[in-house]
């Protein structure tokens, strides 16, 4: 057992965390990244299509401005952002973008030397500046690099399990180092949780495995909210079978949708948009045309087009894809199409925050004293109900930014905070409790049931009988957890099952969040889609969903109007 | 019904006094046969039979760098290697052992400690901005940005390094993952300060000179960048060309 001191810790070292990371640097001398893989294995590096700001750097775009951009990022969020902190992230678009070319990010440019900008679904004009189609291995690799310069401290591989918490204060961390197995309790005079997304609830997801949202099961124990989790982005291109992200730049760049039939599809749904509408209408087309038994030969999948492209325009400004379509699909994209169908891709909901990134109370009323969030574990709503693509990383690094800078001012004007001297002993029982478990139940048979039943009942469309019987079918797993686990490796050294047991235990609660919140929310809007429900009530619902487990385990669910005064009409 | 055979290197610090080749298999649908990877075959092998087996993966589709390991003679992504191009030939089908040329931590589990720390010793940043005011975008052409194209798809899984003889004998060579990150930000146009980077890739004992050409980080790079090239090019700056 060992205890460290830091004046920030950041828990994730993807776009979010690396970038809060650089900023809190220039207001703290002493900033940690604490991260379950290495910074530059973040799920991060997976981003491919573009990161949006309304430069107006072509002819077809000069008159974007950051209010266009506005509009459509609310309208895309089916009017569910929060327009403070939309305007926070369009205003700022351009120079936080131009932030990240400074630290070298290798943009693809004109050739006139400027920044290139490409099509995207939602957007009205083209916004997404882009590095070929690895976007956010671009933008990872040049933030690690500026932390590297600016000689951050790096826990590679340990994995975070708790906040320790005092009323509305955070004093750390407890976690342990993969390697060794070792406890260690991170002090911290605040601390920006920056875990990422949380695509492994659902079995066809573009997430990487690391992607189970640890921060939000480290929120829950911590009796911290979580906002509007019934808003599950699905990607409407997922490589069939393993849900391989195939970039929106795919269709951005010209690509078709096409059915079983060879029909253009979106012609039925979105005449105008076609394949680039928000990613919540082109997937629902996606998944009525497969349940009509318009698939490709019958089956679950659809087909992407590019073949009417020019190879040379596929292989320099979609070698990602080119690629991944033959090494996961087996086709030449430039001959075949590619067989796609939707997989589980962003987190519209998370951990409440306010503008500057810090932790909202239970009652909403104040925030938490140091404890932040940012990136896609946090809600600080301006995706609203739907994400427009290539707003995430604009996202991430806008409000990791932010974070960073108010977490290590914070941090800068305050003292360490005290722990119970026995707190290190008390998860020294609790791992070993789970690895000498001797039940009958392994972690990955759990996780299989619990992805097939979020897969079947939470999925693109959700009704009230399918996810009554998802919440409890959940709680039987969550029983199954913590009666009958099982582990496979009883070892200290690096134990890959024990991590994935302690993921599993937060996919099994914030899932049950995702559940409650879709249950509760007796209306479609955005990502969100009852059947049961199926038209928008802005009445009664044009609220951010805010649920907790409170101290009986029961969870309770309030809401909280949309920040700002509704504008709609102006946004149409 | 197909039956693939493995030898996997399996070694627990907690338990083991060294590493030693384990026999196992796996019955696979004709059917499957075709879409799976070593690296589907690893995690069914965990999940089946023995939970304690371990190996790094992340992403699964070749961009976070986690899953390099020696498979049958050649390091390569777990991720993206099919087991249809490796099974059929004499003995095993599939041998997995961990990274070459690295501490090995447990089983197919290396330490790649040195691999980042030789990273950060050839400054993978931006040491001195070319254009100062950081307001406005830094112009760049496509053409500049061609000639750092290949070396910035490196995504640091270490397959080259580790199949490096000089890094098998010199650790303090800094190895052919860093030259390449090196040379990524030494061609990066909006450099101004070349020379600092540049005294450490010429130095004697950890500099490009280690290099021999026996090209084995070209075969092994899952990204394809000509890393014997790109050493070349650095020396003959390092020559001051």
């Amino acid at each position: 057992m060992k205890t460290v001191k830091h004046d920030l810790v950041i828990v994730g070292g993807g776009a979010a965390g690396l970038r809060a990371a650089i900023e809190a640097d220039d207001h703290v001398d002493d900033v940690a990244v604490v991260s379950k893989v290495r910074a530059l294995r973040s799920h991060s590096v997976s981003a491919q299509g573009g990161i949006a700001a309304p430069l107006g750097n072509l002819p077809e775009n000069e008159e974007d401005d950051w209010e266009r951009h506005f509009k459509d990022t609310v309208r895309g969020g089916a009017y569910l952002v929060d327009k403070d902190a939309c305007e926070i992230l369009t205003k700022n678009a351009r120079e936080n973008v131009v932030e990240l070319e400074h630290m070298g990010v290798p943009f693809t440019r004109k050739e006139d030397g400027h920044l290139d900008q490409r099509p995207f679904g939602g957007h009205s004009l083209p916004r997404a500046l882009y590095a070929a189609d690895s976007t956010g291995h671009a933008i990872i690799y040049a933030l690690y690099g500026e932390n590297v310069k600016r000689e951050t401290t790096f826990y590679d591989e340990y994995f975070v399990f708790d906040l320790l918490t005092d009323r509305q204060k955070v004093n750390g961390l407890v976690g342990y180092e993969m390697e060794t197995g070792e406890l260690v309790l991170f002090r911290a005079k605040a601390v920006i949780l920056a875990t990422g997304g949380c695509g492994q609830a659902y079995d066809i997801t573009s997430s990487g495995r690391a992607s189970t949202g640890d921060g939000l099961g480290m929120a829950i124990r911590a009796g911290i909210p979580l906002s509007d989790m019934e808003f599950i982005q699905f990607h409407p291109t997922g490589l069939k079978g393993r849900g391989i992200l195939i970039s929106e730049a795919a269709r951005g760049e010209g690509g078709y949708l096409l059915n079983g039939d060879g029909e253009r599809f979106m012609e039925k749904y979105e005449p105008d948009a076609m394949e680039l509408a928000p990613r919540d209408v082109v997937v629902r087309a996606m998944q009525r045309e497969l349940n009509a038994g318009r698939g490709v030969n019958g089956e679950d999948y659809l087909h992407l087009d590019l073949t009417h492209l020019p190879r040379e325009k596929i292989e320099r400004k979609l070698p990602t894809i080119n690629d991944l379509a033959k090494d996961f699909a087996k086709v030449d994209p430039s001959r075949q199409p590619i067989p796609v169908q939707p997989t589980a891709h962003y987190c519209m909901g998370g951990i409440p925050t306010d503008l500057s990134g810090r932790v909202e109370s239970s009652d909403g009323a104040e925030s938490w004293d140091n404890l932040y969030a940012a990136g896609e574990v946090a809600c600080v709503s301006v995706h609203g109900a739907n994400r427009l693509g290539a707003n995430s990383l604009l996202e991430a690094v806008t409000f990791g930014k932010r974070a960073g800078k108010f977490a290590a001012r914070r941090a800068a004007g305050t003292e360490f905070g005290k722990n119970g001297r026995d707190i290190l002993s008390r998860y020294e029982s609790k791992l070993n409790s789970k690895l000498n478990g001797e039940g009958s139940v392994r972690v990955h048979e759990l996780k299989d049931k619990l992805t097939s039943i979020m897969t079947d009942s939470a999925g693109v469309f959700r009704n009230g009988e399918d996810l009554e019987s998802a919440l409890l079918g959940i709680r039987d797993l969550k029983e199954s957890y913590s009666n009958d686990l099982i582990l496979g490796d009883r070892s200290k050294s690096f134990n890959t099952e024990l991590r994935s047991a302690l993921e599993l235990e937060n996919v099994l609660n914030f899932s049950e969040f995702i559940v409650h919140a879709a249950l509760s929310r007796e209306e479609s809007r955005g990502a969100h889609s009852r059947t049961d429900f199926p038209e928008s009530d802005d009445e009664n619902w044009l609220a951010h969903s805010r649920l907790i487990r409170v101290r009986s385990g029961e969870i309770k669910v309030d809401y909280r109007k949309v920040r700002a005064k509704d504008e709609r009409e102006e946004y149409r | 019904m197909e039956d693939i055979s493995f030898k996997v290197n399996r070694y627990d610090p907690d338990s083991d006094k060294g590493s030693y080749y384990q026999d196992l298999s796996l019955k696979v649908e004709d059917s499957d046969l075709e879409k799976l990877t070593v690296l589907d075959c690893l995690i069914r092998l965990k999940e089946e039979q023995d939970g304690s087996l371990t190996f790094r993966h992340s992403c699964g589709h070749g961009s976070c760098g986690s899953c390099a390991m020696l498979i049958n003679g050649n390091n390569r992504l777990a991720c993206e290697t099919y087991v249809t191009e490796l099974i059929g030939t004499a003995g095993p089908d599939i041998e997995v052992s961990p990274l070459p040329g690295f501490p090995m931590v447990k089983d197919l589990v290396v330490d790649m400690g040195t691999l980042f720390a030789h990273d950060k010793e050839v400054k993978p940043y931006l040491i001195d901005r070319e254009d100062s005011d950081t307001s406005e975008e830094t112009l760049q052409t496509p053409d500049q940005l061609e000639r750092i194209r290949e070396a910035r798809d490196c995504i640091m899984c270490g397959a080259c390094t580790s199949a490096c003889p000089t890094y098998w004998d010199n650790k303090k060579y800094l190895g052919p993952a860093a030259f390449v990150r090196a040379f990524r930000w030494q061609k990066d146009s909006r450099e101004k300060d070349t020379a600092e980077r540049m005294d450490v890739l010429d130095d004697k004992s950890g500099g490009v000179w280690g290099c021999n050409k026996v090209f084995n980080c070209n075969e092994a790079c899952p990204k394809e960048i000509d890393t014997v090239g790109i050493i070349e090019k650095l020396k003959r700056k390092a020559l001051g060309f």
